[in-house]
């Protein structure tokens, strides 16, 4: 039933509006191995090049007074590392590489996704798990090995009244399993959005009549894109933050 | 004929799962909107709570983000 | 699937725009999203992806931004430092420069009452002298008045004298020259 839903006979729509979403090999039609080059290939390895240019290329020449690309990297690098400092505090500071690595990669690949016709591999729910799940066992593998059994005391609110205490115990583990969760989900799902809500206009443009209109929804809901994509970085890396500063400063 | 009362029920069933996003843009507005009448009752204490505003901000809206994953798979994956 | 209307839209626009549409959707399931069969790929790659944004960041631009920074936190500190310095120094300048001005207008003033004095004292030595000169002139000028005056007085009563013993003569009388001379001293005295 799901591939009988997307046959020609879509309704209204000239192209699937999660077209744009399908991996592809690069080379050839054939099966998708683990190893194979596919358009996920392509987009990360752009992520990857415009990382180097923004962070490594522009800084070459390591003037005291910045160029425009060598103040964005300056830019990048004080907004995280203040990031950190400031909500995982000032022991959070050793983990601001890993934190830098996953925000610059997902500003880079959203923004990369935004280019017309690109592939955006954090709209990808594999994508985004593999980074909440990577960040979920590493603050609770953290939390346990500098804090012990203690660490449990995250769950086990002090502060709140004696009887309360077992049922918030529970909402606290419920929702500290379901971190990860929401955490890839609400990138993935912002990415995916944004573009086939994109998608979906660009198909109405193929009308004449409301043609104008759909160019417009379509600029205006570029305009936010370009936003969100920011701000959903922003947010994955804050709450990676947030996540961390729970493991090292369990007690409430 | 069958198949195609699922499906009804799967499109009606999405459409139902967005009116969940409306829940997240309600909680969205009240987060950014007291967050702005108290940074403008006490301008210099707004700066540092910004960040506390879009931790705010993504609680908020990953329920929204759910309720539209719903609607994708009820539209796309049943 | 969509109604029938849908559908025909969906193939008249198909066909108007020349969209080859879904050959490949047919092939993935619904969302691609949940195409299981892409996902070791998908994460090997970002594996791949995420080491060697990582290696990249650690090796070469972190430590490379950080040492811009620094390097720039300290030439500001610097120029900071060099600029508190030539403040000081201004500020110096300015004190000897007011300490100059003050001595140069305390020896001014100096000057000045030395003048005064000197000039005053000129002026004392020639009043003195001036007023000694007057007061010898005017007790000379006294003295030969005194001695008009004498002289005057003595000739005065010769005069008398010589008139009173005419008139006497001449009215008839003898003149008695000692009487004639006590009446004239009585005269000139009253």
């Amino acid at each position: 039933m799901a591939s009988e839903a997307h046959g020609a006979e879509e309704g209204g729509l000239v192209f699937h509006p999660m077209d744009q979403f399908i991996v592809k090999p690069l080379f050839g039609d054939g099966p998708i191995a683990w190893y194979t080059p596919t358009n996920v290939t392509l987009w990360m390895g752009l992520a990857v090049l415009a990382i180097i240019a923004l962070l490594v290329l522009s800084t070459s020449k390591r003037a005291i007074v910045p160029s425009r690309g060598q103040s964005i990297a300056e830019l990048a690098y004080g907004f995280v590392y203040k990031m950190v400092e400031d909500v995982a505090g000032k022991d959070g500071v050793k983990y601001f590489p890993y934190i830098m690595t996953l925000f610059m990669f997902i500003v880079c690949a959203n923004f990369l996704g935004l280019i017309p016709m690109s592939f955006t591999t954090t709209s990808h729910i594999a994508v985004t798990v593999v980074m909440a799940m990577a960040v979920f066992l590493t603050v609770t593998i953290l939390g346990f090995y500098l804090h012990g059994a203690s660490f449990l005391k995250l769950f086990w609110i002090s502060s709140a009244p004696l009887a309360l205490r077992p049922i918030l115990a529970l909402i606290e583990v419920i929702s500290y399993f379901v971190r990860p969760v929401s955490h890839s989900i609400r990138l993935a799902g912002n990415m995916m959005a944004g573009h086939a809500v994109i998608k979906v206009f660009a198909a109405f443009a193929a009308i004449t009549a409301i043609a104008p209109l759909s160019v417009l929804a379509i600029t205006a809901i570029y305009a936010l894109e370009v936003l969100v994509s920011f701000i959903q970085a922003y947010v994955f890396a804050i709450l990676t933050c947030v996540y961390l500063k729970d493991a090292l400063h369990p007690h409430h | 004929m069958e198949g195609d009362v699922v499906q009804m029920g799967a499109y009606i069933g999405a459409g139902l799962a967005c009116t969940g996003m409306g829940g997240a843009a309600v909680g969205v507005g009240h987060v950014v909107g007291n967050f702005l009448s108290g940074a403008l009752r006490n301008p210099s204490a707004a700066g540092g709570q910004t960040a506390t505003m879009f931790i705010g901000i993504a609680f908020a809206e990953a329920l929204g983000i759910f309720s539209f994953l719903v609607a994708l798979l009820l539209m796309f994956a049943v | 699937m969509a109604t029938e209307t849908h559908s025909a839209t969906g193939d008249g626009l198909a066909d108007a725009v020349g969209v080859d549409t879904h050959a490949a959707a047919d092939a993935a399931p619904g969302m691609p999203q949940l195409d299981f069969s892409s996902f070791p790929n998908q994460m090997f790659w970002l594996v791949v992806t995420l080491v060697v944004i990582y290696l990249v960041l650690t090796r070469v631009a972190l430590p490379r931004i950080a040492a811009i920074l620094a390097e720039r936190q300290g030439t500001i500190t610097n120029d900071l430092a060099a600029a508190e310095d030539l403040k000081a120094k201004a500020v110096e300048a300015e004190a000897a420069y007011n300490q100059a001005l003050a001595d140069a207008r305390t020896e001014a003033q100096a000057i000045v009452a030395k003048a005064k004095a000197e000039i005053q004292a000129d002026l004392d030595v020639a009043i003195q002298k001036a007023d000694a000169e007057i007061a010898a002139k005017s007790a000379e000028s006294e003295k030969a008045i005194a001695e008009i005056r004498a002289g005057a007085m003595d000739s005065i009563k010769v005069v008398a004298t010589d008139t009173a013993a005419e008139l006497v003569a001449v009215l008839g009388g003898k003149a008695d020259d000692k009487a004639i001379g006590s009446a004239i001293s009585d005269r000139l005295k009253g």
